[in-house]
């Protein structure tokens, strides 16, 4: 007469991910993530200053193989990651649309679009060299080239609405042409970046290639905007009246700083962010007997 | 080759000249084509004579700052029998300790005709008088060493000084022709010169150490002290077994090549055979040209040299720790 | 008896299923000729018979071209480009699956040695798809404008030397920019082809994308000539290019891109590093039995370190290793045909005639088969047949020169024009032959090195076009 208990789900512990782990934050901490009505989904890890220090030292100690890994490598092992997100595609669509309360179908095209500009993403690696790069004609016996070349470890606060795709967007331009990231995801809606630093983990992206960390934007962002060993920011996902302090913390050390802009996610990105964490390198040479 | 005309008394420059006009080494050149060696298949009965010529090449070694007398006598054991169950595997080449325990493996292995190879010359590092080197020489043939393998000074020759480096070996070289032969074995005893690959880092540096030493007198040029990594690798082997080819060519006499350190399985020590084989030639495939400076290498040996017999794989358990 | 034979090392043939006979892949199905016609191809290295393939007739042609021509109506061109990339990284990934069978299968047509196929041919072909598919949605910023169009239908003719690496040279790019093809490999080498394709159903390629017609000399020149065929591209033979050419001429749609013969120079300078010069040489010519267009078979060696070059070179023939292809440790495998292998013979015995000295290493060759020794031939003059015309096979014809302008000279006196290598040791050097040497690729202290990214393709009689990188987009846009 009593009915059976539906099946208790086994819930997910949401926690950071630095270099190849998934460390809990070192302050102990944790914070409410809802979804979009409210409803508790669950304790996220709050990272605090020290989360932000370890995941910089990791990106940093992954950059220099991840930047001499042949373009081909580094292409190859972002399309894996897409193929297994291809895998998770009902897992992402289930989490976004808890995240940011769109209808099922539409929660379904924001993860196909992200996919898809994951794959974009993982095709320029090995042209990006091509179209950046040039040999330059100059006015004299000399053979002069130009490459591009990843900045270094590359610093972004993720959109705070789109969860997901939001978050591939502003990480893949970073990585793909051999930069390290460290990632901090929406403060709001956390939970589909985490979902995606499992799939990193389970794909060939070497640990440290990309750190994601969740919790307090206004706690952590100037702990990365003023950190030393960080080469490049990206502030799209903080507020308003926080990015020009952060810039200014950002101007210590001449990070490049990209500012936030009003994105469409769901358009074509173009060049811009691959841009702006590749420098130039331009290489003379005699030409002689 | 072009090369002085007296190897033994050479002007400091003309010294310098003659090694930086040695031919370049193309780092990429060398490592695919160390590659492509590696990548030789080699089954079957060459597995099988590969396998006893390895084990045969071995230089069993210990060198710890923790060696006591009860762990250079245990591993002068594996040496004598390296196989308890199997008594067709053939012996090791030498055993390899530091100076004051020579004595005690010379002992050891008295009357089997395994090799007594001491470290010399303030091994690892080198860093110190000359005095003290060959006084550290003398004091291992003393022992009963009949192999000396000495180091030499990376510093100088990074910094330059070539002459120094050349008449330190030939010092050393000095020492071991001018003590008597320890018995049971025929003439002196036998200098290898190790230039510590690792530290010279470049192949140029590599080809010109290696031409270096033999010029001096070396009776084996040798990779590694295998404190520093990288120790052994096939491209740094690749480069010295064409040094010692082009040295027999230009002056007649054979100098053996002897990779230490990282050496660790089976399949690589055939790699090191087939780079023997495809370079130098088969004049060096033998234990008196060729040796492998390795400890943990000899029982992967044995693991597979009991697969290619009763065709299932082994596992540690089967086979004596030193 | 050498000290340390290495044993037979068999790479095991179970893991290609070879069907007793192929037909032809149109509009997505497997079909036989229209007039039922077949032929048998060999491997090369036994002579035994592999299996027999279907011989495209006109009818067959017309019908491939047909089919692609409505798929690119319909569907390819009608797709978003995003979705092209897609499939060709699933056509890429299914190769890398099926890679080893591939390169089983490639030395067995072919009779090149598996370890080629195993680690150069196959890895180039994945890498080739992989780079392709992800140009196919960012044909704006390849240099050719806002919005490049494809030309429509590719009809490609590739040779028998890089059968698969070949094939994905010409399919890569043209579906990347969003064209459909049609292509008939060698003659006596059509199975990997014919696998592909298969790859291309497993992929779910829309019907009619892809349409491989096997076939002799007749089957290509009916597709090249067919007027539904926008686009031309062709690898081969000189002669047989300049018949293209020629027949291609009167049509000022059709665009056309050549990769032919060569007759590259390898020049060795005194400062050269040696023994990587040594591998430079043997890479150059023995490669692939020296099938290959861009390979060296002339060595400039400069006059103060012949001698030294040559012993070593000679050294180091002797180690080269010729047999079965199928075994792990061979290097130099079968000659591809009875009819390569006469000409191969013809031009060495002009080479003697003319008064040059050959030499090769000892060199024990199977009884079946077709079969070749590395062979060098010292005291060559520019005017003799052996430093004039390409051999295509493991013959090195031996010049000297004393600087650096002769070698210019003597390298660039050729109508070919496709590749040539330099080896010193000074970069101002590697620089100033680079850019005097009239070659579509110098390859510098290096030989035989190729990358989808890298364009590739000769000056003068060696063709024109160029395949690979951004470069190589250009002959499959309509731009």
């Amino acid at each position: 007469m009593s009915d059976t208990p539906a099946r208790l789900a086994v819930r997910k512990t949401y926690k950071l991910y630095i270099g190849d782990a998934f460390p809990r934050s070192e302050s102990g901490r944790s914070y409410v993530v809802t979804d979009h009505q409210g409803g508790f989904l669950a304790n996220a890890a709050m990272a605090s200053r020290k989360d932000a220090r370890d995941a910089v030292v990791a990106a940093r100690k992954a950059f220099a193989g991840w930047s001499a890994a042949t373009a081909y490598n580094r292409g190859q092992v972002l399309y894996r990651v897409a193929e297994l997100l291809e895998g998770r595609q009902a897992q992402f669509a289930a989490e976004v649309r808890s995240a940011e309360g769109l209808g099922a179908r539409q929660a379904e095209a924001v993860v196909d679009v992200a996919i898809d500009r994951w794959v974009w993403y993982a095709g320029w690696a090995d042209k990006i060299a091509q179209v950046r790069g040039t040999a330059n004609p100059v006015a004299g016996p000399y053979f002069s080239f130009s490459v591009p070349e990843p900045a270094g470890v590359v610093a972004v606060i993720a959109p705070e609405t789109s969860s997901l795709l939001g978050f591939v967007s502003v990480v893949a331009p970073a990585v793909v042409t051999g930069n390290t990231v460290v990632a901090l995801a929406s403060e709001r809606c956390p939970l589909p970046a985490v979902s995606l630093t499992e799939v990193l983990a389970t794909s060939d992206v070497p640990g440290g290639v990309i750190n994601v960390l969740t919790g307090r934007t206004a706690e952590v962002a100037p702990w990365l905007a003023s950190h030393m060993d960080v080469n490049a920011i990206d502030l799209t996902g903080a507020p308003a009246e926080m990015a020009g302090d952060l810039a200014v913390a950002a101007a210590e050390n001449l990070k490049r700083v990209l500012r936030p802009r009003a994105d469409d996610w769901t358009q074509p990105p173009g060049l811009t962010r691959m841009l702006a964490y590749l420098e130039t390198k331009t290489v003379w040479h005699p030409v002689g007997i | 080759m072009s090369a002085p005309a007296d190897s033994r008394t050479i002007a400091g420059s003309s010294l310098r000249e003659f090694l930086h006009g040695l031919p370049g080494v193309d780092q990429v050149g060398a490592e695919a084509r160390a590659a492509m060696l590696a990548s030789r298949s080699v089954k079957t009965t060459a597995k099988q004579w590969a396998l006893d010529a390895a084990i045969s090449m071995i230089d069993l070694t210990t060198l710890e700052g923790q060696d006591t007398p009860g762990k250079v006598r245990a591993m002068c054991a594996k040496a004598r029998r390296p196989d308890p169950a199997d008594r067709t595997v053939p012996k090791v080449a030498a055993v390899c300790v530091y100076p004051d325990l020579a004595r005690l493996a010379a002992a050891e292995v008295k009357g089997t005709g395994i090799h007594v190879a001491s470290v010399a010359t303030a091994f690892p590092s080198g860093r110190t008088s000359l005095e003290v080197k060959l006084a550290d020489a003398r004091y291992a043939i003393a022992a009963g060493a009949d192999e000396v393998d000495m180091v030499i000074d990376r510093g100088a020759f990074l910094a330059g000084d070539y002459q120094l480096v050349y008449d330190e070996i030939a010092a050393v070289r000095e020492v071991v022709e001018g003590s008597a032969a320890p018995s049971g074995s025929a003439g002196r005893p036998h200098l290898k010169v190790i230039l510590e690959t690792g530290e010279l880092v470049t192949l140029d540096n590599v080809r010109r150490a290696s031409w270096l030493a033999m010029l001096a007198g070396a009776d084996f040029i040798k990779t590694s002290t295998g404190k520093v990594t990288p120790a052994a690798t096939l491209p740094v082997t690749l480069v010295m077994l064409e040094a010692v080819r082009d040295f027999r060519d230009a002056h007649g006499r054979q100098v053996g090549v002897k990779p230490a350190g990282g050496i660790r399985t089976a399949k690589d020590a055939i790699r090191y055979l087939v780079l023997v084989n495809e370079t130098a030639g088969e004049d060096w495939l033998d234990p008196r040209w060729f040796r492998f400076g390795a400890s943990s290498l000899l029982n992967d040996l044995l693991m597979q040299r009991t697969k290619l017999a009763t065709g299932r794989y082994s596992g540690p358990d089967y086979f004596t720790l030193d | 008896m050498p000290k340390f034979e290495y044993a037979p090392a068999p790479e095991s043939r179970a893991i290609v299923s070879l069907k007793e006979s192929y037909g032809l892949f149109i509009d997505g199905q497997f079909t036989p000729s229209a007039d039922g016609r077949a032929f048998k191809t060999i491997s090369p290295a036994t002579e035994e018979v592999l299996a027999e393939v279907a011989e495209a007739g006109p009818a067959d042609v017309d019908r491939a071209v047909t089919a692609a021509r409505t798929a690119y109506e319909r569907t390819w061109s009608v797709l978003p480009p995003r979705e092209r990339g897609k499939y060709l990284f699933r056509i890429a990934r299914i190769i890398q699956e099926r890679a080893r069978e591939l390169a089983v299968l490639e030395s067995l047509d072919n009779g090149k040695p598996i370890r080629e196929s195993r680690d150069v041919d196959l890895p180039l072909v994945a890498a080739h798809f992989f780079y392709h598919a992800g140009w196919a949605d960012k044909l704006e910023y390849a240099g050719y404008g806002p919005a490049p169009k494809p030309l429509g239908v590719a009809g490609q003719v590739i040779p028998w030397n890089f059968p698969l690496l070949m094939l994905a040279w010409k399919i890569a790019p043209a579906l990347a920019c969003g064209n459909t093809a049609v292509l008939k490999p060698a003659e006596t080498t059509p199975l990997t082809a014919l696998t592909f394709a298969e790859i291309c159903q497993q992929a779910d390629l829309p019907p009619g994308v892809v349409n491989i017609l096997t076939g002799a000399g007749e089957t290509g020149r009916a597709l090249v000539t067919h007027p539904g065929v926008d686009k031309v591209a062709f690898t081969g033979s000189t002669e047989v290019g300049k018949e293209i050419a020629r027949d291609c001429a009167r049509d000022p749609r059709k665009k056309v891109t050549l990769e032919l013969g060569g007759k590259a120079a390898n020049v060795v300078f005194e400062d050269a590093p040696l023994d990587q010069a040594v591998e430079g040489i043997v890479n150059g010519i023995f490669f692939n039995q020296g099938h290959v267009c861009c390979a060296g078979s002339r060595l400039l060696v400069q006059e103060s370190v012949y001698e030294q070059v040559l012993a070593s070179l000679r050294r180091r023939l002797a180690t080269l290793r010729l047999g079965d292809p199928l075994d792990k440790n061979t290097d130099v495998g079968a000659i591809n045909s009875a009819a390569q292998l006469a000409k191969i013979r013809e031009l060495s015995e002009a080479g003697e005639a003319e008064g040059a000295q050959r030499w090769s290493p000892p060199c024990e060759l199977p009884v079946k088969g077709f079969w070749f020794p590395p062979t060098v031939f010292t005291g060559v003059s520019q005017a003799h047949r052996i430093a004039r015309e390409e051999i295509f096979g493991p013959v090195l014809s031996v010049l000297t020169f004393r600087t650096p302008a002769e070698a210019v000279e003597k390298a660039n006196n050729t109508p070919y024009g496709l590749s040539a290598g330099v080896w010193t040791d000074k970069g101002s050097r590697i620089l100033w032959m680079a850019s005097r040497l009239r070659a579509g690729v110098v390859w510098a202290n290096t030989f035989n090195k190729f990358d989808p990214s890298s364009p590739f393709g000769g000056y003068q009689e060696s063709g024109y076009g160029r395949e690979g990188g951004r470069h190589g987009l250009e002959a499959y846009l309509d731009v």
